[in-house]
């Protein structure tokens, strides 16, 4: 990128002439906002295919208990999957590093990073992050959290094994089982560097946002990509070190003796010397970061996909102010709500009775989007394109997956399937798959913009319903088996005879699931492939009026060859009567007599 | 920004092309930071106030375990982290000054001023580490009953009272027995591994004490915890003579504690006051450390004229946010752990 000498390069410093960068600086230590998100995208999707595998292995096991396959055996070796059969350790394990790397690889650093670092500085107007240097540091803690995390699935005991939650006392004892030795504490280094990472990038995303509007870009005219960016930030900056607190104090007690969370412990009868901990404060003080944790991936899916729902249907999106309370009201309500999590640990039925509260709350402002979502297609001159598919597809995952929260946020319903695959099936759907729609919405949006040329668009349709039939097919048979009763995070469930009218679910889903996870390389080679050989793409592929399609489509440090544009309009003028293009982007001036947003 | 003629609207300072705080991002990155750590140790200490708040054990009171003055003997109770606290306090009045002689591009002032912060961090954490270790050691020691036993308790007035103490009850010995005894076990210790006889050898008077032979004159009921009786402050009992014998029989040998490691503490009968207390105030202390090491290393950068070269001293600012921060955390550091 940038590489043509001829353009003047007016960038915010005094240097006015390009400086020819190396190799390293330009790929590899680079400041560039624009590549930092791609180092970002790049790193996720690496770490996005290892949680899909180990999904697929956990899933053979469940679908096919006790059966052998020789692909266990090549990837797990005799030790994990002697004969091709998973062991438990290994089961507990894989499940566990899925979760981990699933919510916070992909859909935080990975969701975050990319679009926070790509779309920031383009679509605010500004020559980059506010601080450069940061922003690299912030991809360097991502990227060796990634490897230690990746690691701790090659060490003697294997991987963290209580679930990603790594709830004590099961983590807090390393000879608690095999996977709380070396790899927990692997686990629980990689979170602080990942925290640190998330620290650096989030204090940038909300200065830049903050101080680095171009001229009329107000608040109010920022699009909700923005809004949404900037309260998730200001959510990660706010509870991701009370998950310090709780890691440290971890760690404390895994390694140097103290008994935080421990208290009246006995290993094969004999009393540990510990006392006075508790363990529910650990799980206080875990989704006191965990609740924000679940809108700091969700929210920027829905930015992104007010943004691309609005482009694709020529419409401005409805109610823009009504999108933009409902973002701070969500960031509000999901410090309020984290004993919706604790329902079933002992706690005070009138504390419960407040989280319900608190919790049913978050579904009015959901519901307000939902609604604008569903009314901005109304009467749209809609563009099918993928990422406009994928978008619709998050609006319907997260009305499916927000029904069940409704029923899981009523503290007397949430007993009866708490721990269930009825959870399972609901965080999937509303935070798993909507998160990753509206992150694949975004690669296919915004890819032209990262690269300079566009992906495939049939292979982007057949990946979209490939995704989306095989996301239904493996998650909403998941509800049943929950209201059954069965429990998530078990090896096998091949000893409870009230089971086993259900468990005949169990390999549809998987089958679900493998054909699902096999339909992601129709998007890794359409991804790979068009880098390099793909359509180049035009100024402005899909008529949208925001900032970033006014820079040089062979992005440039820097952004903006010339002087910062002006914003003279809101980023949603789609079919404005008074135009004759249907869409005005930002940097148009008002005509005269025309009334503004 | 600074020279707006007249105060902009709202709507013109949040309209962009500006800081609508009028202030550079590195300011507002640290204000954010600020928050975010505030959180962190807000975490902290809601986990200590619920361990606190749910324990079912007495809790030790902070003016009884914190009343030493290095060099001296007799009772201070908390005199030595008023004067720690107190010094911390002026270090942020000189970082005030040093940011102040930066507003006038005053390299003097600040490097002075800076000079004098450098200095009353390095007496905060060497005190810090003076009363850890004061802390770790103990004074005196303590013990656990094997069984119940009844005596007559003397209180600070000289009343006598008979007490029923039940099995499990926190004795504690005088700190010159204490350290006595102490050193007869671990002289014991010593003489029954030959691989010390060396020190054995060198330490001959003490090694032949025996510990078993000890017997205390005097015994301390309720050192660091208060408790209520009726309307009575049980507090700090003696017990002497042959009752102190009688409890000294009573002991449980695999309670004996001298001072605080993380599993086991002399102060409260379990081990959470002083895993919190090494951890909070540790993690505090490193915070104060890093401070420590930026304010050295943006001195040395003032002594160079690197902030006279850029034209402003706009470094110190945000050190000096920091620096305010870590000094306003230990405030409530303070309180809990000491004061409460």
């Amino acid at each position: 990128m940038g590489a043509s000498a001829e353009h003047t390069h007016a960038h915010g410093h005094d240097h006015g002439h390009h400086h020819e960068e190396s190799f390293i600086s330009k790929y590899v230590f680079s400041q560039d906002h624009k590549m930092i998100s791609k180092q970002f995208l790049i790193t996720a999707i690496f770490m996005g295919i290892i949680a899909v595998m180990l999904s697929i292995f956990f899933r053979l096991q469940l679908g096919w208990p006790g059966e052998s396959f020789g692909i266990l055996n090549f990837f797990l070796g005799d030790k994990w999957a002697p004969n091709g059969v998973m062991n438990g350790n290994a089961y507990l394990a894989m499940v566990t590093i899925h979760g981990t790397i699933m919510v916070f690889f992909v859909l935080t650093g990975g969701l975050s990073g990319t679009f926070a670092n790509l779309l920031i500085p383009l679509q605010i107007g500004a020559r980059d992050m506010a601080s450069g240097f940061l922003n690299m540091l912030s991809f360097w803690f991502f990227l060796v959290s990634s490897i230690i995390m990746v690691a701790s699935l090659f060490v003697e005991g294997g991987a963290a094994s209580g679930g990603w939650t790594v709830y004590p006392p099961l983590s807090a004892l390393p000879q608690a089982m095999p996977g709380s030795g070396t790899g927990m504490t692997l686990w629980l280094i990689s979170m602080v560097l990942f925290v640190a990472s998330s620290l650096l990038g989030g204090l940038n995303y909300i200065v830049t946002i903050i101080n680095l509007r171009t001229k009329g870009m107000k608040m109010t005219r920022l699009p909700l990509t923005m809004w949404a960016i900037f309260v998730t930030a200001i959510l990660g900056v706010l509870s991701f070190p009370v998950l310090v607190s709780a890691v440290v104090l971890l760690l404390m007690d895994r390694s140097f003796g103290t008994a935080f969370y421990l208290s009246d412990i006995f290993i094969e009868g004999q009393a540990l010397d510990v006392t006075g901990g508790s363990p529910l404060l650990y799980q206080h003080l875990f989704w006191f970061l965990g609740h924000p944790e679940v809108y700091i991936v969700l929210l920027p899916a829905l930015g992104i996909s007010s943004e691309v729902i609005s482009t694709n249907s020529r419409k401005p999106i409805f109610g823009y102010k009504a999108m933009v309370g409902s973002i701070l009201a969500i960031g509000f309500l999901s410090f309020i709500v984290w004993g919706h999590h604790m329902y079933v640990t002992g706690m005070n039925p009138f504390i419960g009775s407040v989280f319900v509260f608190t919790t049913l709350l978050i579904a009015i402002p959901s519901a307000v989007k939902a609604f604008n979502y569903i009314t901005t297609l109304w009467q749209g001159n809609i563009r099918f394109t993928p990422a406009m598919l994928f978008s619709i597809g998050l609006v319907s995952t997260f009305v499916t997956g927000g029904l069940t929260g409704i029923i899981l946020a009523d503290s007397a319903l949430d007993v009866n399937v708490h721990d269930t695959y009825f959870v399972v099936a609901h965080f999937h759907i509303v935070m798993g798959m909507s998160a990753i729609f509206g992150m694949l919405a975004g690669i296919y949006h915004w890819f032209p913009k990262m690269y300079g040329r566009m992906l495939n668009t049939k292979l982007g349709y057949a990946h979209f319903w490939l995704t989306l039939v095989c996301g239904y097919g493996v998650f909403f048979p998941m509800h049943f088996v929950g209201m059954a009763g069965a429990p998530r995070r078990y090896y096998s469930y091949s000893e409870f005879g009230f089971l086993d009218w259900v468990m005949d679910l169990n390999p549809v889903i998987s089958t679900f699931a493998i054909v699902g996870g096999a339909a992601q390389i129709l998007f890794l080679f359409n991804f790979f492939h068009s880098i390099w050989f793909g359509q180049v793409a035009t100024q402005n592929p899909w008529g949208s009026n925001t900032l970033e399609w006014t820079t040089p489509v062979k992005g440039i440090h820097g952004n903006w060859p010339g002087a910062i544009p002006e914003v003279h309009r809101w980023a949603y003028d789609y079919s404005n009567p008074e135009h004759e293009e249907d869409f005005v982007p930002q940097v148009v001036p008002l005509k005269a007599g025309e009334h503004g947003h | 920004m600074a020279g707006h003629a007249k105060p902009m609207s709202k709507d013109e300072l949040w309209g962009g092309g500006q800081s609508p705080f009028s202030i550079t991002y590195g300011k507002m990155m640290m204000w954010y930071f600020l928050v975010s750590d505030a959180l962190t140790f807000g975490g902290l200490l809601v986990a200590y106030g619920v361990i606190r708040h749910g324990s079912t054990d007495p809790w030790p009171v902070g003016e009884q375990v914190f009343e030493a003055l290095p060099g001296l003997h007799g009772s201070y109770p908390l005199m030595y982290v008023a004067l720690m606290t107190f010094i911390l306090i002026i270090s942020s009045v000189t970082m005030v000054l040093a940011v102040e002689a930066g507003h006038r591009n005053d390299k003097k002032g600040v490097v002075k001023w800076l000079g004098y912060t450098v200095l009353g961090g390095f007496f905060f954490l060497g005190s810090q580490a003076w009363e850890w270790s004061h802390f770790i050691h103990g004074s005196g020691g303590g013990f656990q009953l094997s069984a119940p036993v009844t005596v007559t308790a003397i209180d600070s007035k000289g009343q006598g009272m008979q007490m029923n103490l039940a099995a499990g009850t926190w004795v504690h010995m005088e700190s010159e027995f204490g350290h006595a005894y102490e050193h007869a076990l671990e002289g014991h210790a010593a003489h029954a591994g030959e691989a010390h006889g060396e020190h054995g050898h060198a330490d001959a008077d003490h090694a032949h004490t025996d510990a078993s032979t000890l017997v205390p004159e005097a015994l301390i009921i309720n050192k660091y915890t208060l408790v209520r009786e009726g309307d009575k402050d049980i507090f700090k009992m003696k017990v002497q003579g042959e009752d102190a014998k009688k409890l000294w029989d009573a002991k449980a040998q695999n309670t004996v504690v001298f001072g605080a490691n993380l599993s086991k503490n002399e102060y409260a009968v379990q081990q959470q006051y002083a895993n919190f207390f090494f951890f909070v105030t540790g993690f505090h202390g490193f915070h104060v450390f890093s401070g420590v090491v930026i304010n050295i290393i943006v001195w040395l950068m003032a002594i160079r004229g690197v902030f006279e070269r850029r034209g402003h001293y706009e470094m110190i600012e945000k050190i000096g946010l920091y620096w305010h921060f870590v000094d306003l955390v230990w405030v409530f550091v303070f309180t809990f752990f000491y004061l409460v």
